[in-house]
């Protein structure tokens, strides 16, 4: 095959090669000299968009696989494929990630030796490490049917359930885990983001994230590769995160209402600009756009409110790990470019890792659709270049 | 028994020589330029502070029951029994929660370091098993830094505010602080002035506890929710096998006709 140079390979190109040059500034010269890291900002991107917002937006895999295996609604079984690969993906990267942002990450492994059971962050370590493991057996039957290996897929079926179960079990866990960390901080997190809540408030909007992730990669994948998108299927996952957006919703404001803060949000000041922000994105927008019927059944429509939500949660966790501190510190964090840019080598990765599984895994055709889909998308081989470009997104 | 520090910021006559004694004691560089410094770092764990011709020192307040020990995911972190909060650095994997954790903001970071060390007071925990006092508590000229059995010196610091009420603000800070800490300090000015923690701000209660609560929760939590979700997977497969079986049985029925 000729290599062709193509728009969005020049930006993955480009991407990498800044990325690897951030890389190699971390590795040789320090976290001081790759990011604007500090002690009054130990925590920074890296934790607060690899960490917070990575393992959020993996979180399709157990949303997905729960509805589709634990109750049974066969009728979302076309996007489990795509989600658990999502999620595994979502999930390796961070680990990825974590290394760029742990001081001493070749001690990784201490984790599972010095235990400390009181910290969130060995919760969080212990149930990422099993999770991956999981997902690791929820995805190797793609890998296994390209290669026509019979017996250990028949294997890994016997112990579904187990993995099912197991899945949701620890993602439960270390997805309300992620707004545990922060419970330790009272006196340093701003009120509007430091809530006793904050272990559901991440659940429920990881479930939410999930729905409206799978929505956008269907999309996006429709897109990219050219597959028939089915709307149905959206649909449906539009409704879901509709009701889910409101349940997050409301648990915001039941939040606000009972410590007493809903006279402060709206009043104007440096952190309720970013709260607004994130209601409007995340609630405001999309519950708006989703209520409308005619939306709710347009494939555009719903691609668009996933959207909206999605940069609203986003916002949402980087409010609670960067600018909830702000004040508190009394100066703001503006990360450099290089952790910018190991970010997006990260996220571009994923887009490509996302482009080759497709192409070479039975990700989309399922058993009852491989007929119409599997000769059209095995035809494109420029398919996963047309994602990496929205890495830049 | 527990050891502490008691600083009285009255007693101060801002030499700093408490500051170049940890430096030596921790194999630190301690020059003028060093002691101009008015921010502790991972080069300097403690500092002497001037305020309108008044002192305070900042330090690692030890506390009776550690936010950054509680959330370490290694337990690289741990306070003995003596009363130091002290660090070992061949466990840490560098995640810096115990940075964020801090109330006092105590732990500083090598930054720059390519194996970065999380640095902070540790409470000479060398000397004090040789029954020694702090490199800081035996150079302190004035006696403003003082060591010594926890309970003496809270003793010491009540009597010291009963005998001189107009000197003292009536509070030993870091008695009640986040449960209680190893280091007290007593002065005529806020401390709140120097940069730390307003008492009503971080409260009376020992940190861990707000992570505590979620995470006691957890060994019961991990198998009731077991069964929960074993049960619906269950529930919502037997209605699958039932309409199969029910199925199968009209058919059977059906043909039997």
């Amino acid at each position: 095959m000729k290599f062709k140079l193509t728009f969005w390979r020049v930006v993955f190109i480009v991407i990498m090669g800044l990325g690897l040059y951030s890389a190699f500034i971390r590795f040789f010269y320090g976290l001081g000299a790759v990011s604007n890291m500090s002690d009054q900002f130990p925590w920074g991107l890296w934790i607060g968009f690899d960490l917070l917002c990575g393992v959020m937006l993996a979180a399709g895999g157990f949303c997905i696989v729960g509805a589709v295996y634990l109750f049974n609604v066969e009728r979302l079984h076309s996007v489990v494929r795509p989600a658990v690969l999502t999620a595994f993906l979502g999930y390796v990267l961070f680990i990825v990630g974590l290394l760029f942002d742990l001081g001493r990450p070749w001690y990784i492994w201490h984790q599972l030796v010095y235990m400390n059971p009181r910290s969130v962050m060995f919760e969080v370590g212990i149930c990422v490490m099993s999770y991956t493991t999981v997902l690791f057996f929820e995805f190797l039957p793609n890998v296994l049917e390209r290669f026509n290996l019979q017996t250990p897929i028949k294997w890994i079926k016997k112990i579904y359930p187990v993995l099912i179960i197991l899945g949701i079990l620890l993602s439960t866990l270390h997805q309300s885990s992620l707004g545990s960390l922060y419970l330790i901080m009272p006196s340093k997190l701003h009120p509007f983001w430091y809530t006793p809540a904050l272990p559901f408030l991440f659940f429920g909007s990881a479930i939410a994230v999930g729905l409206a992730m799978t929505i956008f990669e269907s999309t996006q994948s429709a897109k990219a590769f050219g597959r028939h998108l089915e709307l149905p299927v959206l649909v449906e996952l539009g409704g879901a995160l509709l009701v889910a957006l409101w349940v997050n919703a409301l648990l915001r404001f039941e939040d606000y209402f009972h410590r007493g803060l809903l006279g402060q949000i709206i009043k104007p000041s440096y952190e309720a600009y970013f709260l607004w922000l994130e209601l409007a994105l995340a609630f405001v927008i999309p519950i708006t756009m989703l209520s409308f019927k005619k939306i709710r059944l347009s494939p555009n429509g719903l691609y668009l409110a996933s959207i909206f939500s999605l940069l609203g949660f986003i916002t949402n966790r980087l409010n609670v790990s960067l600018t909830g501190f702000e004040t508190y510190v009394g100066h703001h964090y503006v990360p450099k470019w290089t952790e910018f840019s190991v970010t997006l080598m990260i996220i571009a990765a994923g887009f490509a890792l996302f482009g080759l599984a497709v192409k070479h895994l039975p990700i989309y055709p399922q058993e009852e659709h491989a007929v119409e889909q599997r000769p059209q998308t095995q035809t494109r081989p420029v398919v996963a270049t047309a994602v990496l470009g929205h890495a830049g997104d | 028994m527990s050891k502490a520090l008691l600083y009285d910021a009255t007693m101060c006559i801002g030499c700093k020589q408490c500051e170049g004694a940890c430096a030596q004691q921790n194999k630190l560089p301690y020059d003028d330029k060093v002691a101009a410094e008015s921010v502790q770092s991972e080069h300097k764990f403690t500092v002497v502070l001037t305020k309108d011709d008044k002192f305070m020192r900042r330090l690692c307040m030890h506390c009776e029951h550690p936010a950054c020990a509680s959330v370490c995911p290694v337990g690289a972190l741990h306070k003995t029994k003596e009363g130091p909060v002290v660090y070992d650095v061949w466990k840490c994997i560098g995640c810096r929660y115990c940075m964020t954790a801090c109330a006092f903001a105590q732990p500083k970071y090598e930054w720059h370091s390519l194996n970065p060390r999380v640095r902070k007071c540790i409470m000479c925990p060398d000397r004090i098993a040789d029954g020694k006092p702090t490199a800081c508590a035996e150079i302190c000229p004035t006696g403003a830094t003082k060591f010594g059995e926890r309970d003496d010196l809270i003793r010491e610091a009540q009597d010291r505010i009963r005998q001189n009420p107009s000197t003292y603000l009536p509070r030993i800070y870091g008695l009640n602080e986040v449960g209680g800490t190893s280091v007290f300090i007593l002065s005529s000015m806020k401390v709140e002035e120097y940069g730390y923690p307003a008492s009503a701000k971080i409260g009376d209660t020992p940190m861990p506890e707000y992570t505590g609560r979620v995470m006691e929760r957890i060994p019961d939590f991990i198998p009731v929710w077991t069964l929960v979700l074993g049960g619906i997977y269950w529930v919502s497969h037997r209605r699958d096998e039932v309409a199969a079986a029910e199925a199968q049985e009209k058919e059977k029925n059906g043909s039997a006709r």
